[in-house]
């Protein structure tokens, strides 16, 4: 048995997916939406780009799907209570990563801790020795000889079902491709391997190689090892580095949702009505923006830490604790963030309204909500899709910042920030422990640099400069 | 033809590669000789920046490529040289003026230091020698006080005064030969005039030859001694001026002169060229204006014409030039473009649909950091006029006048300061909100830049009935929808392109649809603001007869606002001219054209490129710009520019004099002749 739990940032990552999959489908019918979009997906890097993203999303989106295990029913009891451990679709997929705990610090692919312990044998000796691991490598009875053997073994187990994976994707793509295309199934084939097809279809099935050996290798060592070691406590980092996605996700795509209404709607106001409306928007947000944003999250972070500590009983688990703690921070990074792209709309939209057609709508009497709807928004669509996507990556390096001064996630969220803010005791240490920090920074960097690339490409494919020239 | 100072021969340009690329010049061959003018004319898109651009190896990289040719001046190979080669033909042997004076100079360099750099590269003087010549060059290109101006920034210069800048900049390479791209097409017709008489008299001074790139066939007949007429990226025709004037022989060149509107012409309808320029990213197999042309045969489509020399550095590219054909009936048959059925000119006598009675518009000036109201900018300052039911008022001026203002003021798009506008014996300035929103539907709006007048996001349908939801017209989705369809067809668009984007549309395509749009809400009043301006001569006169038509069918009102004066001539019944904020003359057409009252009408009259010159009034030339209507002159605004002013002309404003009963004038010189009559 188990009880769905919906966190807020779960209930409201669904609700973007769901309005991006809408705006997907209403682009699929609107030529000038759909027409940079296909810009897009002609450029390598930015197809590249979005294999890596999709990847990240999917590892999000299984995050979010949060529920309760029951506890076995004891006698005479008639409820059935549910234990207080939140998990996640994710967690149970990576299964034995979560619980196999070992006792504190080891290296990657080690068999025995990082730190020397005094051990009493069993006829009461005691010895100072590095201990053998719980988990990792326990299968082996002599791990010096044999690790090496029985890394190159699974690998080479992980490098064939990657292959046999990746020929299914290839021939399923063939197949889906050839009846778009009304050829026959090698033709397809042909087409997609030799790198010609419009849709760059070879790129993206090269990128995913690399995350399908990635993920098979993941399966097959961590089952028997720590592939990148463990944290102070004993638990395993890859499974802390792919929890932490989900986090980095929610920050940077709800703090947009939090963003845009701001920006959108105030930037229009300003531009349109201009006179004292745009004074006070003005006024509101250079005074917002000449407050240092680092003291302003962290007095708003601090405010609401107090009054959750004084409130305990609004929170069943812990899990919902710190999920309204990262709901807030999304809220309070979005408020203090929407000026730029406020200023920005509304110097768009102050050159938009002296065009022609907006002055002949007024002509026609049209009212003037629907001439910010119709006339304005549509066409400031494009700096909206460019500021997102850019942002975006700012965002997710921004958590790692907070949380590493202390004002960030929730300590108990596993997040980059919080494991680059750990790892700050853990590289003052002799000898010193690199893989937290390794791991978190090749994470992020993987997928900063790929949002980066793809919102180079989506700036080039809406800015109609760059079009014309094409 | 060992006196050529350039020798062009078969340059070929292409941008792009690959079965996509576009040839905007193809094979292009012309000399021009020492100290002549010689121009390349022909509509937008057919190739003649590109061949100004290609003779410097200016082309947009890495794009543009020179394919093949050969360009030589006095017999040096231009396109053999090395780049650091091509440095000191460019702006030294061969220098360039381009279209937009605004944006082709350095806002944050002094105009003298732009014009001292020139002289650094290619003449090697510097400091006060430098400051020397270049006082000496702003003096030679007409600028009043060129030692002042010397360090002064573009953006105190007005339109005119860059231009000239620009051509200080061109001459002080000493260059011999002068590459003049759409010059004055960016100016108003009193400022052109001065810069085309500034270029003749320099390139008399100098003996420097001139290539001279237009549109306007006017400009064409007071400038050139030699003529080319370019389309779809080849040359068709080339003749010297007196005979291509006299008689044009290509059937382009032909028509190019029949879709001139003037008033000889305004009984009838305008020949067009139907159709617009073809693509040139294709190859052709025949005639590439074959489909526009109405004396095509079939020869035309199959066959490619060659170039054929009719006389002395004269030839045609057409089949009609060539003996060994006959053509087929095909010479004389009446297309459905032939000038159609006498079109009734005038509504006199009906009743009065719009009065606009002391209207004013201003603009505060905000200063400081409170914003306080420092100044006006009197934009419209005090305009009476007024439109009878089928009849068209022409407004005419030069830019910054006031004539948009003007129109927007009577659609209610601006706040009015003062004065009433009357229509249809409602008063407009009182009307807020719905009351106001409702009246809408009775007078629309035509702009001049068909780009920027249709959301780029809205289909063709949503566009057109936009208007109708709002003034809730045509009861269900499928009325507005019908009516839409009718629409296009009625402005000679197929009702299939409704749910197209805009930018699938050419220019003149564009303008329909907009005329489409104002009458979806069935207007009385329609304001066109320059709706030609922007539009190649063929299309203007498409667009021309178009709302000729539809004044005719729907009995229209028309606002044309305008600074085309062959324009009015041909579709308005009265007239009246603007100056700063001002009307000074009105009139029915006839009258104010043909005897011009006013000196400022007289001026813009005669500044007017005629296209037969044997015909040209005394020119009259205006000294200097049109004031700023934020402090305008005292006493009448024209009396610094005016050649006849008299002493009391700075004191006080001329009075309204009426030498007619339908005409009126603002002016001393009028009112004193008519108090001495008195």
């Amino acid at each position: 048995m188990i009880q769905p739990v919906l966190l807020w940032t779960d209930a409201l990552i669904f609700v973007l997916l769901v309005v991006v999959l809408v705006f997907a489908w209403v682009a699929r019918g609107r030529e000038h939406l759909r027409a940079p979009w296909r810009e897009v997906v002609r450029s390598r890097i930015a197809v590249a780009s979005l294999v890596v993203l999709g990847v990240y999303t999917v590892t999000g989106l299984l995050d979010s799907v949060h529920y309760r295990k029951a506890l076995p029913t004891q006698d005479g009891q008639q409820e059935t209570q549910y234990s207080g451990d939140v998990l996640s679709l994710l967690d149970t997929l990576l299964g034995p990563l979560r619980t196999q705990e070992e006792k504190t610090y080891s290296a990657p692919f080690a068999t025995q801790l990082y730190a020397k312990e005094t051990v009493s044998g069993p006829d009461g000796t005691q010895t100072r020795m590095f201990p053998r691991l719980k988990y990792g490598g326990a299968h082996l009875s002599d791990p010096a000889s044999q690790k090496g053997a029985d890394i190159a073994r699974r690998s080479a187990l992980a490098l064939a079902e990657a292959v046999a994976v990746l020929l299914l994707l290839y021939g399923l793509l063939g197949l889906r491709l050839a009846r778009k295309w009304r050829r026959s199934w090698r033709a397809a084939m042909g087409t997609i391997a030799s790198g010609k097809a419009e849709v760059p279809w070879r790129t993206a099935l090269l990128t995913l190689a690399v995350f399908v050996l990635l993920i098979t290798l993941m399966i097959n060592l961590s089952a028997a090892y720590h592939v990148l070691g463990t944290d102070k406590v004993g638990q395993d980092v890859l499974y802390q580095t792919i929890k932490s996605i989900r986090t980095g996700l929610v920050i940077g795509t709800l703090t947009t949702l939090v963003m845009l209404p701001f920006a959108v709607f105030l930037g229009m106001m300003a531009g349109y009505f201009r006179g004292w409306v745009d004074d006070v928007i003005q006024y509101l947000y250079t005074t917002l923006n000449s407050i240092p944003g680092v003291l302003l999250i962290a007095a708003a972070v601090l405010m609401m830490q107090v009054y959750m500590a004084n409130h305990p009983e609004l929170f069943e688990t812990m899990a919902e604790r710190a999920d309204l703690r990262l709901l807030f921070l999304c809220l309070i990074l979005g408020i203090t963030s929407w000026t730029g792209l406020c200023r920005l709309l509304r110097g768009e939209t102050l050159k938009l309204r002296e065009l022609d057609y907006v002055q002949a709508a007024d002509a026609f009497g049209v009212s003037k909500s629907s001439i910010l709807l119709r006339h304005l928004l549509p066409n400031l669509m494009h700096l909206v899709m460019i500021a997102v996507v850019i942002d975006f990556s700012g965002l997710v390096l921004a958590e790692a910042v907070l949380s590493y001064v202390g004002v960030g996630v929730d300590p108990t969220t596993q997040s980059w920030g919080n494991m680059i803010n750990r790892a700050r005791l853990e590289m003052a240490r002799e000898p010193m422990v690199w893989w937290s920090l390794l791991a978190a920074f090749s994470f992020m960097f993987v997928l900063v640099l790929a949002a980066n690339l793809f919102s180079d490409a989506v700036r080039d494919a809406f800015d109609p400069r760059l079009r014309a020239q094409r | 033809m060992s006196d050529a100072l350039l020798q062009v021969r078969d340059l070929s340009v292409w941008i792009g590669s690959g079965a996509g690329a576009i040839r905007p010049v193809d094979a292009v061959s012309f000399h021009i000789r020492r100290g002549e003018t010689f121009a390349l004319l022909g509509e937008s898109g057919c190739g003649k920046s590109m061949t100004a651009l290609a003779l410097l190896r200016l082309l947009p990289q890495p794009a543009g490529e020179i394919i093949g040719g050969s360009v030589q001046l006095h017999g040096e190979e231009l396109l053999a040289l090395p780049e650091t080669g091509m440095r000191s033909i460019r702006g030294g042997r061969i220098a360039m003026i381009f279209q937009e004076p605004m944006t082709s100079l350095n806002p944050v360099m002094t105009v003298g230091a732009q014009i001292a750099e020139s002289l650094e590269q290619h003449k090697g003087l510097r400091g006060s020698q430098a400051q020397r010549r270049v006082i000496e060059l702003l003096d030679d290109v007409g600028i009043p006080d060129a030692a002042r101006r010397y360090g002064e920034y573009p953006h105190q210069l007005s339109g005119g005064m860059k231009q000239r800048v620009m051509i200080a900049i061109a001459l002080a390479g000493d260059p011999e030969l002068l590459i003049a791209d759409e010059p004055t097409t960016a100016l108003d017709v009193t400022i052109q005039a001065q810069v085309l008489d500034l270029i003749r008299r320099l390139q008399e001074k100098r003996g420097m030859a001139v290539l001279l790139i237009t549109h306007d066939l006017g400009v064409v007949s007071e400038m050139a001694d030699r003529i080319a007429v370019m389309y779809a990226g080849q040359l068709v025709e080339q003749a010297p001026r007196n005979v291509f004037f006299g008689h044009a022989q290509h059937p382009y060149s032909d028509r190019l002169f029949a879709a001139l509107p003037d008033s000889s012409k305004r009984t009838q309808r305008l020949t067009v060229i139907p159709g617009t320029v073809p693509p040139l990213n294709q190859t052709f197999h025949g005639c590439r204006f074959a489909d526009r042309c109405e004396r095509a045969w079939d020869t035309c489509r199959s066959q490619v014409p060659d170039w054929f020399d009719t006389g002395v550095e004269q030839g045609v590219r057409c089949h009609l030039a060539d003996a060994t054909l006959t053509p087929a009936a095909a010479q004389g048959v009446a297309g459905a473009d032939e000038p159609g059925p006498a079109v009734q000119a005038g509504g006199a006598g009906k009743e009065t649909l719009l009065k606009v009675d002391d209207l004013k518009v201003h603009f505060p000036i905000h200063r400081g950091f409170f914003k306080r109201v420092v100044g006006q900018v009197r934009a419209v300052d005090g305009v009476s006029l007024s439109i009878n039911e089928g009849q068209t008022l022409a407004l005419v001026g030069e830019s910054g006048c006031g004539k948009t203002t003007v129109g927007k003021g009577i659609l209610q798009l601006l706040d009015t300061t003062a004065g009433s506008v009357r229509f249809d014996s409602v008063e407009l300035t009182q009307l807020r909100g719905e009351a106001l929103r409702s009246r809408r539907s009775d007078f629309q709006i035509i702009f001049q830049d068909p780009y920027s007048s249709m959301n780029p996001r809205m289909r063709i349908v949503d566009i057109i009935e936009e208007g109708m939801i709002a003034q809730r017209i045509g009861s269900s989705a499928q009325q507005r929808r019908q009516r839409a369809q009718e629409l296009l067809r009625q402005v000679g668009l197929r009702p299939e392109h409704i749910h197209r984007y805009p930018h699938e549309f050419s220019g003149g395509q564009r303008q329909r649809i907009c005329i489409a749009r104002a009458l979806a809400v069935e207007p009385k009043l329609i304001v066109c603001d320059e709706p030609t301006s922007a539009l190649d001569v063929s299309v203007q006169a498409q667009i021309l007869n178009l709302l000729r038509d539809l004044q005719r069918e729907l009995g229209l009102s028309f606002l044309f606002i305008t600074h085309d004066l062959s324009v009015v001539s041909y579709i308005a019944d009265r007239v009246a001219v603007m100056y700063l904020g001002r009307i000074v003359e009105e009139g029915e057409v006839s009258e104010v054209l043909e005897d011009p009252a006013h000196p400022y009408t007289r001026a813009l009259l005669s500044a007017v490129p005629q296209v037969n010159r044997d015909e040209r009034r005394e020119k009259i030339h205006l000294e200097g710009d049109l004031p700023s209507p934020s402090s305008p002159p005292q006493g009448c605004h024209f009396h610094p520019r005016c050649p006849q002013a008299l002493p009391e002309c700075a004191l006080r404003y001329p009075p309204v004099t009426h030498p007619s009963a339908t005409r009126m004038v603002r002016c001393h010189l009028v009112s004193d002749a008519a108090a001495e009559r008195a």
